[in-house]
Order: C-alpha cells, then sequence, then structure tokens
C-alpha cells in the first residue's frame, strides 16, 4: 500500500504585495523510485503552478537543488522520499538571498566568492598554441580534480555555524577553492597571497570547527581534512610571519 | 525598463558560449552572458566523458592525427556534415585542449608503464611509454579509431566550465544568471540584442547589443524521455525561429543515447563501454559482438542505440515496470576503476537506482540525448538569415555533425567551435557600427509585455501549460523515434498541429507574479511545439535513412537525392506547418561518400540513376 506523503512547504513570493511568508501543506501518494524531482514537479503541475524551486540535472551533478530537507541541507533530486518520514518539510536554504518559496540566489554569491578568492589560475606564462603542453604527474592532476568536484550547491554554506554568523564568511566552498589552487603547480601565487586571502576571520581562521560542511556535503569533498590543511598552512604563516624566517 | 548595453552578448552561458565570450574580451570587447542558472550548472557540466582531440600522446592513440580524427568524423555523421566544419574542428581541437590545460584544467596524465583494459569483457594489455608520461592522455569511445578521448575522471564538462567560468571571472566577463532571453530585437535585417526575463524579480529587461550569439545548448525536453537537464528546452532557439528569418537545419537528425538509465533517464558516460563495459540482454548474453563484430559496443551511438532497439523487438528486453531494457555490465572492470574514473557512474546507480555497479548490472535503453539540429549557421558561427546573430555549440548546427555525432565531440566542439566563433565575432565588431531604433526596442518591449498580460488573464484561452506540452511530448516520442515510419510521422505532425492549435489558447491558472514558473513555461510551449513540429515533418519529407533519422520505409541512405540538409522556417506566425527548404550536405568532398565500417551498409550511390534503388 502506497504511502501518502505530506509535504510542509515554505512559501513566500516576494513579488507578489500580498503575499506572507508562511507554510502551506500538499499531500501526494507516493509512487515507485519517488525522489523529491518528481514531487515537486507533480506538486507544481497537479496543485500550484506557482511553486517555485531550482532543478537543472536532476542528477545530482550541478547543484541547483540545494534546500533544507527535513532540517537538513542536501540536493533534493537525488533525494528519495522513501528514505523520508511521510510528512516532509522544505524549507529554502538559509544564508543565500531568497528568490521565491523554495529557490534562492546561489549565483551571486559564488560569484562574489570567485573575486575574493581570485578563483582563476595565477601566471605570468602566456600561452603558446604552437608548443606541446606541460606535463604534470596523473597524481597531482587527480588530486586537483578531487577538489575541483564541488558542485557549488551551497549546502556548507548553509549549514555552516559561522556563515549564518558573519555574512562575509568564505565557507567551506570559499575556502576548499583556494586549496585547490594551493596545490595546482601551476597557480604561481605564494603562501603570503593565499595568506592575504584567507589568513583571517572571513577565511579559514573564522572555521569554528562545527563540521557540518563535512557532514552534508552531497558530494563528499574532504572539506575537513581541508580545512585542517589549511589552518595549519595559514597557523604556520601567521608565526612566519611573526617572527620572519 | 532596465535597458544593459555590451559589444556581446551571449544568450547562455555554459561551455560554448563562455568559451565565444572569453576569445571576445580578450579582443578587448565587453561581453554579457544571460543564462536560466548560475554559470557552473550549465549542462555542460554533466558532460562526463570527455573531448576528442588528436593528440596521440597515450599508447592507444599512438599515430593518430587531425585527418584521422576528420574521417571519423565525417563517417561519425554519415556524411551529413559539412566537411569544411569538420576539417577546422579536428584541426583546432589539439590546441584547444592545450589552451584548457594553461587554463587549469586538471587532464588526466599519461603513467609509464604496463597496465591491463578491457575491451568486449576481454583483458588485454598496453605499455605507456616514459617519453609520454605527464602529456594528456586519452579513453577510448565510440565510433573512433584511435583512443582520441581526452578527459578529467568522469567529471570532465563539470571540471572544464569550472575553469572556462574562472577565466571569464578573471575577464570580467559578467554573467547574468536567472535570466531568460524570450525575444530578439531586430529590424528584419540586423539583431540588435534581445528582450530578457528576470527570474529574480520577473521584470523585463533591454540587452542592446552589437553582436547577439545563442548559445543555450540542445532542446531534449520537448521529448519526454531525456537525458538533457531541465532547462535544454529550446528556449534559445525560439527566439530565432519567431523572426521567421533564420533556419534551423536538420532538425530531424535527434541523437538517441544507448545508455540512459531506467527509468530516470540520466545518463551513464559513454566511457563506460570505452572502459570495457558490455551490454547484455535479458539472458544476460552479450549481442552487439553479433550485430557488429568488428566495433562492438563501441560503434556509433546511432547503430548502437538501433541495435538494442532492434533486440528488444525480437523478445531479448528485460520486462520491468517502466517498460522493457537491456543491462550495461562494468562489474568486470573492478570497483577501483568504478569507483575512481567512473565515480559519477557509481553515484548515480547508488542514489537514484540503488543498484551497486560493482556487483549488479545497470538498467538502460536508449533515450533522447543530442540535437545534431539548430540555428544554422555558416562556418564563421554566423546564423543564416540575420546579421549580428550568432550560434555555437549544441544549439546550433555549424555543422560537423551531421545526422550522427560521435561521443566525446560535442563536448569538444563546445570550446572548440566557441573559440572559433568567438574569434569570428570579435572580427565582427571591430569596426562595425550599429544604430539602435528605439521604436524598433519599443515595439519588441511592448509585444512581450502583451504576450505576458494575455497569459495571464487568459485572453486567448485556458488550456493548461503542462498538458499541452505532455501531449507534445507524447506525441514526439511516439511517432519521431529511432525508427520512423510515414505513417507513424504523417499522425505525428497531424497531432502536433492540433496541440499547436491548443498551444495558442494557453491561459495561466496561477497569478504570474514575480518569477513564475507556470508563466516562463507557458511563454515558450507555442515555439516549442513549433519546434516539434520541425522534427517531426523534416523525418516524414526525409526519405531516406542516414545516421540517427532511421526510416524503415526507406532504409538505404541516399546519397543521389538526399545528401542535403534540410532548413526548416516559420516563416509567418501562425503557420501551422514550417516551410522546409534544403541546402549540398557540404560543399567541399575531402572524402567521399562511403561505407562507414559499421551499421547498416545499404547505399543509393550519388551517381546511380533515378528511379532506381541502389
Amino acid at each position: 500500500m502506497a504511502r501518502s506523503l505530506k509535504f510542509n512547504i515554505f512559501r513566500y513570493n516576494p513579488q507578489d504585495p500580498e503575499s506572507t511568508p508562511h507554510m502551506e501543506n500538499f499531500v501526494l501518494d507516493e509512487t515507485d523510485a519517488m525522489t523529491l524531482f518528481i514531487a515537486l514537479n507533480r506538486i507544481r503541475e497537479e496543485q500550484d503552478p506557482s511553486l517555485q524551486f531550482d532543478f537543472c540535472c536532476r542528477a545530482g551533478i550541478c547543484g541547483s537543488c540545494g534546500m533544507v530537507i527535513n532540517g537538513r541541507p542536501g540536493l533534493a533530486c537525488h533525494t528519495k522520499t522513501k528514505d523520508l518520514s511521510a510528512e516532509i518539510t522544505l524549507l529554502p536554504l538559509p544564508v543565500f538571498q531568497l528568490v521565491g518559496d523554495l529557490s534562492v540566489d546561489t549565483g551571486s554569491w559564488f560569484r562574489e566568492m570567485y573575486d575574493t578568492t581570485e578563483s582563476w589560475i595565477h601566471t605570468k606564462k602566456v600561452f603558446d598554441p604552437a608548443a606541446q603542453e606541460e606535463r604534470m604527474e596523473n597524481e597531482v592532476a587527480e588530486a586537483i580534480y578531487e577538489l575541483d568536484r564541488c558542485v557549488e550547491c551551497g549546502c556548507c554554506v548553509a549549514a555552516c555555524g559561522t556563515a549564518r554568523l558573519r555574512p562575509d564568511f568564505l565557507g567551506a566552498a570559499g575556502l576548499n577553492r583556494v586549496g585547490r589552487f594551493l596545490i595546482d603547480p601551476r597557480d604561481e601565487r605564494t603562501e603570503q597571497e593565499y595568506y592575504e586571502i584567507i589568513g583571517n576571520d572571513m577565511g579559514i581562521f573564522g572555521c569554528m570547527g562545527l563540521l557540518a560542511c563535512e557532514d552534508v556535503c552531497p558530494k563528499h569533498m574532504p572539506l575537513q581534512d581541508q580545512l585542517g590543511f589549511l589552518r595549519r598552512k595559514m597557523g604556520i604563516t601567521t608565526l612566519k610571519n611573526l617572527f620572519g624566517k | 525598463m532596465q535597458t544593459i548595453y555590451t559589444d556581446v552578448l551571449v544568450i547562455g552561458a555554459g561551455l560554448a558560449g563562455e568559451r565565444a565570450a572569453i576569445e571576445a574580451a580578450q579582443a578587448g570587447f565587453s561581453a554579457i552572458c544571460l543564462s536560466l542558472v548560475p554559470a557552473r550548472r550549465s549542462h555542460s557540466s554533466a558532460a562526463m566523458g570527455g573531448m576528442q582531440a588528436a593528440l596521440g600522446n597515450c599508447a592507444k592513440g599512438d599515430g593518430d592525427c587531425p585527418d584521422v580524427h576528420f574521417s571519423d568524423t565525417v563517417k561519425g555523421s554519415d556524411w551529413g556534415c559539412d566537411q569544411e566544419v569538420a576539417r577546422l574542428f579536428a584541426d583546432r581541437a589539439p590546441i584547444e585542449m592545450r589552451q584548457l590545460a594553461h587554463w587549469g584544467v586538471p587532464w588526466n596524465r599519461v603513467v609509464p608503464g604496463k597496465s591491463m583494459y578491457f575491451k568486449g569483457g576481454k583483458q588485454f594489455e598496453k605499455e605507456e611509454q616514459e617519453e609520454n608520461r605527464g602529456l594528456i592522455t586519452s579513453r577510448d569511445f565510440g565510433g573512433t579509431a584511435k583512443w582520441r578521448t581526452c578527459y578529467v575522471s568522469d567529471g570532465t564538462g563539470h571540471s572544464v566550465l569550472f575553469t572556462v567560468d574562472n577565466v571569464c571571472a578573471q575577464l570580467g566577463v559578467e554573467v547574468h544568471d536567472k535570466t531568460e532571453a524570450i525575444a530578439l530585437i531586430h529590424d528584419g535585417v540586423t539583431c540588435f540584442g534581445a528582450v530578457a526575463r528576470c527570474l529574480r524579480t520577473g521584470e523585463l529587461r533591454v540587452y542592446l547589443a552589437k553582436a547577439t550569439t545563442i548559445a543555450t545548448g540542445g532542446f531534449g525536453r520537448i521529448y519526454p524521455c531525456t537525458t538533457n537537464a531541465v532547462i535544454c528546452d529550446g528556449g534559445g532557439h525560439i527566439p530565432a525561429i519567431n523572426t521567421g528569418l533564420v533556419p534551423m537545419g536538420n532538425m530531424e537528425a535527434v541523437q538517441f543515447h544507448p545508455t540512459g538509465i531506467v527509468p530516470t533517464d540520466i545518463l551513464v558516460t559513454e566511457g563506460c563501454r570505452g572502459d570495457g563495459g558490455t551490454l547484455l540482454d535479458v539472458n544476460e548474453e552479450r549481442f552487439m559482438n553479433i550485430y557488429e563484430p568488428e566495433k562492438q559496443e563501441l560503434a556509433s551511438r546511432d547503430v548502437v542505440s538501433r541495435w538494442m532497439t532492434h533486440h528488444i523487438r525480437q523478445g531479448k528486453g528485460v520486462k520491468s515496470p517502466y517498460g522493457e531494457h537491456l543491462w550495461l555490465d562494468i562489474r568486470h572492470l573492478g570497483e577501483k576503476h568504478i569507483t575512481g574514473k567512473l565515480r559519477e557512474v557509481y553515484e548515480i546507480c547508488t542514489s537514484f537506482l540503488g543498484v551497486d555497479p560493482i556487483h549488479q548490472l545497470i538498467p538502460v535503453r536508449p533515450t533522447q540525448h543530442y540535437s545534431m539540429g539548430g540555428v544554422r549557421t555558416n562556418k564563421d558561427g554566423h546564423a543564416y538569415g540575420i546579421k549580428g546573430l550568432f550560434s555555437v555549440g549544441e544549439s546550433a548546427c555549424w555543422d560537423m555533425h551531421g545526422f550522427n555525432r560521435l561521443g566525446g565531440n560535442s563536448l569538444a566542439e563546445t570550446v572548440v567551435a566557441g573559440g572559433i566563433v568567438g574569434k569570428k565575432i570579435a572580427e565582427f565588431l571591430q569596426g562595425a557600427e550599429v544604430t539602435f531604433n528605439s521604436s524598433v526596442i519599443d515595439d519588441e518591449v511592448k509585444r512581450q509585455h502583451e504576450r505576458i498580460q494575455h497569459l495571464i488573464r487568459c485572453k486567448t484561452g485556458t488550456e493548461n501549460v503542462y498538458k499541452v506540452r505532455l501531449a507534445m511530448q507524447q506525441t514526439l516520442h511516439v511517432g519521431a523515434n529511432i525508427f520512423r515510419t510515414d505513417a507513424g510521422l504523417t499522425e505525428c505532425v497531424a497531432k502536433l498541429q492540433e496541440i499547436l492549435a491548443r498551444a495558442r489558447q494557453v491561459g495561466l491558472k496561477s497569478n504570474g507574479l514575480g518569477v513564475n514558473p507556470e508563466l516562463s513555461a507557458a511563454l515558450k510551449i507555442e515555439g516549442q511545439v513549433k519546434m516539434a513540429l520541425m522534427v517531426a515533418y523534416g523525418a516524414l519529407k526525409r526519405t531516406e535513412s542516414r545516421g540517427s533519422h532511421n526510416r524503415e520505409d526507406f532504409q538505404a541512405r541516399n546519397d543521389r537525392d538526399w545528401m542535403t540538409r534540410t532548413l526548416a522556417y516559420w516563416k509567418n506566425e501562425k503557420d501551422d506547418l514550417p516551410t522546409l527548404d534544403y541546402e549540398p550536405a557540404t560543399g567541399i568532398f575531402h572524402i567521399p561518400p562511403g561505407d562507414r565500417g559499421y551499421g547498416k551498409s545499404e547505399i543509393i550511390k550519388a551517381d546511380s540513376p533515378a528511379g532506381t534503388k541502389g
């Protein structure tokens, strides 16, 4: 016998003067292999066509559909209803600006992070189209990719104690980004230059070590190790700065 | 009304659009990309497998060169491509891979020494040379003579998109995400930009530009079962179609990927078969080695998809509540390989299917995957019909893929064509001056305002947009799928014409305020049905089989009558059929039409007398 699922969904359309933030209930019969992607689309198509939420790849690859699912940030597309209770509460991710209902603006947040961390390879070398590529050990490439796998869904930021307290905190996603360039031999930035970006409370020293980021990351990024690595590295740079070499 | 000026407006911020914008920015021009989603969520990110480029660094790619890549691409296209364009592409691809490496893509690299690999379920040994240590390596993909597909584990698209978007941030290429272009601004001769709807507030905005580029990817979502992201809905093609002047090329050329998972149609990469995975039937026996002794599981996608469908029709499919399917077997590749180089596949199987591919078989079936057709452009990416309008990537019919594209060639096309077309856009901008006519702009804005008000007030009817969309999708699924017939397509066209009438009577149930998703869907439904008609009507008229277009009543490839590209126009808004025109598939023949070496081989030769059957 299929379960009847009760969804409690946050509703608010800031563009509608008559709308106020509230929770709304929807009831759906559960079907085989149902995910929140399937459920939310059915609610929109069958019950309330104004319901706002974000999906894109619906395959756990693009990071569009971060939301708070029964109190925990996660990707809605790969959340199966059979793993949840019959009553499901959905809220938009905190920290990010609300667009409406379950949809938030992650784009602006991450774009700002790229600027802050200067999220690109810093090199004085000029590309020579006639030359063979520079060599790289495969292990190095794989280590970079391991940190490049972040999908910028924002779950780690939404689950972060510091990010909830101070809006300028880079969050695990931003710090991991710095870690990615730090191990890339093509990036010529010095430790001191990285220190300028993250050697402060907005960066690695703002991290309280609660590590919900690691718990909620849908891509299972090694965030705990990364944060530990950066804290050690920047701690040593602090000492070097204090006492000279 | 907010009006924003830029030298180059790019509609879409996936790999093709951003790569073109970078080229313009490097030449000193301002560039803005509009995107439905933050740039890095674009569907380019979902391309796992890799990019074809003839670097020839790895042992199994030894002796590779752009000539061989070109030849594979032309054969893959079933001689439907523009050979000059395919040549441009193959020659440029290796340089582009190195450019991406310079920008930061962590390509997998050659590791010297002996290692084992799988082909057709059997194990073989290869040895990588010390002298190639650390150069960009490649994996095997379908329809190719060499191992040529450069990759970053199975997150190639993701990793390259992150890198390219980093470069955009560095160069100051703006991305206006959550913004949807809904109409082009033009005077019948020149394109001046677009009217866009802000998906943060619902307000309309005007973008004025000297050059406008459509780079919005494919339109798989006009089918019900597709590997495409939900944003790949043709929304970028529709403004071009609505001009009445810009033709869509080869819309009937639709690729079905052999391995969409059942039931959700999420793609598992061709890399599974490239790395040695096999296809099994209900008896857990292989069959591709019987149908295609030479290429086996690694024949081109159109061929593998066709044989899979054929095999299911022979009663060898696995029955399931979601219809019949076959199995993909990668168990023999082992845990390390599956959780390493095929980790996304592992995650998709475990989280969406509850299947552990290390120990279990993966249910797969052919699923709509790629649109070879799109906005017809010349080799510079300049659209036919309107000056100052360009298109690049999957949204364009450039046309290097003809009637079937090879795995690894589309992701490569995004950046290679992005670079080539971006350069041409920059050349176009040099010294180009545009005079903007305010009444042309105001008229278009007014027209879009009215459209929105009519939908909200149900001026033309109260048809439910989601029901109309579903009817369109299912009609196309039944009538214009892998195997096509005159009867099926005739019925499909007639039904779509009825659905078009319904699409014109859509009205909103909700209030349409702000970022109303029902309004977003309603704004494009008529255009989507027009695209569906271009697919079905083009397929009905093309009385031959070529690449992915397979007519059961015309099984031969007809080089005598059909070495052509279909050009589909929607000349008058109120028409209920597209107007079809044709042009030669290619101006230059580097390789004359011949046998592909896989797939069926019935060919009506170009010089065979009319009326004969070849």
